[in-house]
C-alpha cells in the first residue's frame, strides 16, 4: 500500500501534539518512526490507524482519502506496545479472530492461522491463553493476529519497548525478515534509535510534533538537516564556533553555520602519535566508558565535549589526564545546506574513512 | 420438631416461592442493568442524565420503602398488580439499579486498548462490546452479582409485607397458628442458609471455569 500524508495536525487540548506533517511511503517498505518520547510518533501512527482522529490533514491510501473511514474499514493490523491480546482467548482463536470477523471459510482460517503459527515460531502453542506466554512470545502472537487478515498495511507501536534486550535483539532480526518476506508495508514507533537503524529500510525522525528528516539510516547519518537529527541520531557533539577550533578557519565564511562532530572524525593521543601538533587542540579526559569492544572516552576541549572511541589495544587513559585532540573532519550545516569540511592543517590521512 | 415436619410442604412451597422471586426478579434487574449500564457509558448526555438520576433514587431509598410504593402507591394512578407481580416489578427496578453499577464498573475496568485491538483486527463497535468486552467484563462482574444474587434471595423476605407468601410470610402464618416461634424462624434461617451456600457453591464453580483463560 501507498501512504500519503499532507499537513497533519492534532491537537490535546492546547497542546500540539503533531504540527503539520507530510510523508510518503512507498508499497513494501518498512519504515521507522524516531524520536524521543512525546515527540508525537504514536500520535502519528494512531491517526493512520483511524484511532484518533486528525484536527487537520489529510491521510490517503493509494490514493483513496481514509480521514472518515472507521478503523476497521481500512485494512490495517495494528500491533501494540503491551500487545493488547484478547486474553479470554487462546493463541489459535487470537490469531484468527480477525478472520472469523472478515467471515472466512473454517478451510481457510485454519490454513492461514497455522501458516503464521509457524512463520512466527509458534508451534505447540495454539490452545495457550496469552498469560501462559513469555513476553517474546506474546509479542509473536501480536503480530500473527495483526498478519492474519492480511493487511494492506502494519503499524506496530514500540513493538520491542516490554522486552528485555536479549530477546529484542532476536526479534528485531526476526520481525525484519517476517516483513520481508510478508512483502506489507510496514511503519514501527520506536525511540531506540539503534533498533530503526538496524531494521528500517527509511526513517523518519520526529520531535515536538515536527517531522525533521526522512531518509535512509545511512543518509541521516552522514547528511542530518538539522540540529536535532545531528544529536540524536549517533554520539555526537554540535559545535556553534567551529572556527575556533584549529584547522576550521576557513568556516567563518559561511554564517550562521553549526558543526557536528561525531566521534570517528576524532582522534587522541600523546604528542608524538601526530605528525602536526598545529593541527590538534589540547584535551582533558572527563569520562571514560568501557563499551565491551572499546572506550567511549569524553574529552573537554575549551567549552565542548567531545566524545571518541578508543581501541582497547590503545594504552588505557585516565580521567584527568592531559591528551592531543586532532580533529579530523566536521559536518557542517546551516538552514539551506549541508557539507564536510576537512582539518585544513592536518596531513595524517584519516585512520576512518566515512 | 415435630411441628416443623409436618408443616414442611408448606415451608418448600415458601421457599419455593422465595427462589422464584429471586430468579425472576434477577433475570429481569440483570436486563435492566445491562441496559443501564450501557445507557451511562456509550449515551448521549440525556440518557446519561436519566440512567444516572435512577440509580441514584433506587440506591438511595430503602428497598422496603420501593415494594410499597410499587403495590400500594401505584393503586392511586389506577395500577392495580398482584402481590406477585409488584414483587418482581419491585425488586427487578431495585436489581437492576445495582446490577448496573457493577456491569459499569466491569466493561470500564476492561483496558482500552482491548477496544482498540478489536477496532484494529475489523470489528465493528457492536461486535467489539459483544465479543471482547462483554466475555472479559463477566469474568470481572460475576463474582459481585453472586453476592447481588445471594442478598436478594434474602431481601426477598421483604415482600411478605405485601402478603406474597414466601419463605418468611410461611412462617409467619405457621407462628400465629401454633403461637410458637423459635422453631419456625430457626428452620427457615437453615433454609436460607442452606439456599446461599448452594448458590455460594455454584458461583464458586462457575468463577474457576472463567479463571481458566486469565
Amino acid at each position: 500500500m501507498h501512504v500519503e500524508v499532507r499537513n497533519l495536525n492534532k491537537h490535546f487540548g492546547p497542546f500540539h501534539a503533531v504540527k503539520d506533517v507530510s510523508f510518503n511511503i512507498a508499497k513494501g517498505h518498512l519504515i521507522g518512526l524516531l524520536g524521543p518520547s512525546g515527540g508525537g510518533k504514536t500520535s502519528v501512527l494512531r491517526m493512520l490507524a483511524g484511532l484518533e482522529a486528525p484536527d487537520s490533514g489529510e491521510i490517503r491510501f493509494h490514493g483513496q482519502l481514509v480521514n472518515q473511514l472507521p478503523p476497521q474499514e481500512r485494512g490495517i493490523g495494528f500491533v501494540f506496545q503491551n500487545y493488547a491480546l484478547f486474553k479470554h482467548m487462546t493463541v489459535y482463536d487470537n490469531i484468527a479472530f480477525g478472520l472469523k470477523v472478515k467471515k472466512s471459510s473454517k478451510a481457510h482460517i485454519r490454513k492461514r492461522v497455522m501458516d503464521l503459527i509457524e512463520l512466527t515460531g509458534l508451534s505447540g502453542f495454539e490452545n495457550r491463553y496469552p498469560h501462559q506466554l513469555s513476553g517474546g512470545q506474546r509479542q509473536r502472537v501480536a503480530f500473527a493476529r495483526a498478519l492474519a487478515p492480511e493487511p494492506q498495511l502494519l503499524l506496530l507501536d514500540e513493538p520491542f519497548a516490554a522486552i528485555d534486550a536479549k530477546i529484542r535483539q532476536e526479534l528485531r532480526s526476526w520481525l525484519k525478515e517476517l516483513i520481508e518476506n510478508v512483502g506489507v508495508t510496514s511503519i514501527f514507533v520506536t525511540h531506540d534509535q539503534d533498533e530503526a537503524i538496524e531494521v528500517a529500510d527509511e526513517i523518519m525522525i520526529m520531535n515536538q510534533g515536527q517531522l525533521e528528516q526522512k531518509g535512509t539510516p545511512w543518509d541521516i547519518y552522514k547528511h542530518p538537516q538539522t540540529p536535532f537529527v545531528a544529536t540524536f541520531i549517533g554520539e555526537s557533539t554540535l559545535i556553534h564556533q567551529i572556527a575556533d577550533l584549529r584547522g576550521f578557519e576557513e568556516a567563518r565564511r559561511s554564517p550562521n553555520i553549526q558543526a557536528l562532530i561525531r566521534p570517528e572524525y576524532i582522534e587522541i593521543g600523546d604528542e608524538h602519535e601526530f605528525n602536526v601538533i598545529s593541527a590538534t587542540e589540547q584535551g582533558i579526559v572527563k569520562q571514560l566508558h568501557f563499551r565491551g569492544s572499546e572506550w567511549l572516552v569524553e574529552v573537554e576541549v575549551g567549552p565542548y565535549t567531545l566524545k571518541t572511541y578508543r581501541s582497547l589495544e590503545k594504552e588505557t587513559l585516565r580521567v584527568g589526564q592531559h591528551v592531543r585532540v586532532l580533529i579530523h573532519r566536521a559536518y557542517l550545516f546551516n538552514e539551506d545546506n549541508s557539507w564536510m569540511i576537512e582539518n585544513g592543517l592536518k596531513t595524517d590521512p584519516m585512520p576512518i574513512i566515512i | 420438631m415435630d411441628l416443623i415436619f409436618e408443616n414442611l410442604t408448606f415451608l418448600l412451597k415458601g421457599a419455593y416461592y422465595t427462589l422464584l422471586i429471586t430468579v425472576v426478579s434477577m433475570f429481569f434487574g440483570f436486563i435492566i442493568g445491562v441496559i443501564v449500564a450501557l445507557a451511562r457509558l456509550k449515551g448521549n448526555r440525556l440518557i446519561r442524565g436519566l440512567a444516572r438520576i435512577y440509580v441514584s433514587i433506587i440506591r438511595g431509598t430503602p428497598a422496603l420503602v420501593q415494594i410499597i410504593i410499587v403495590y400500594y402507591g401505584l393503586v392511586d394512578y389506577g395500577i392495580t398488580l398482584g402481590p406477585l407481580t409488584a414483587a418482581y416489578v419491585a425488586l427487578s427496578i431495585n436489581i437492576g439499579a445495582y446490577l448496573s453499577e457493577t456491569f459499569r464498573g466491569a466493561i470500564q475496568s476492561i483496558p482500552k486498548g482491548q477496544t482498540e485491538a478489536a477496532y484494529a483486527t475489523g470489528m465493528t463497535p457492536w461486535q467489539t462490546m459483544r465479543r471482547i468486552i462483554f466475555p472479559q467484563a463477566a469474568r470481572v462482574a460475576i463474582p459481585p452479582m453472586g453476592n447481588t444474587f445471594i442478598g436478594m434471595l434474602k431481601e426477598t423476605s421483604l415482600v411478605s409485607v405485601i402478603t406474597v407468601t414466601e419463605l418468611l410470610r410461611s412462617a409467619q402464618l405457621l407462628v400465629a397458628q401454633y403461637y410458637v416461634y423459635m422453631p419456625f424462624y430457626l428452620s427457615i434461617a437453615v433454609m436460607y442458609w442452606i439456599m446461599s451456600t448452594v448458590f455460594s457453591s455454584i458461583l464458586n464453580y462457575v468463577e474457576k471455569r472463567l479463571s481458566k483463560a486469565y
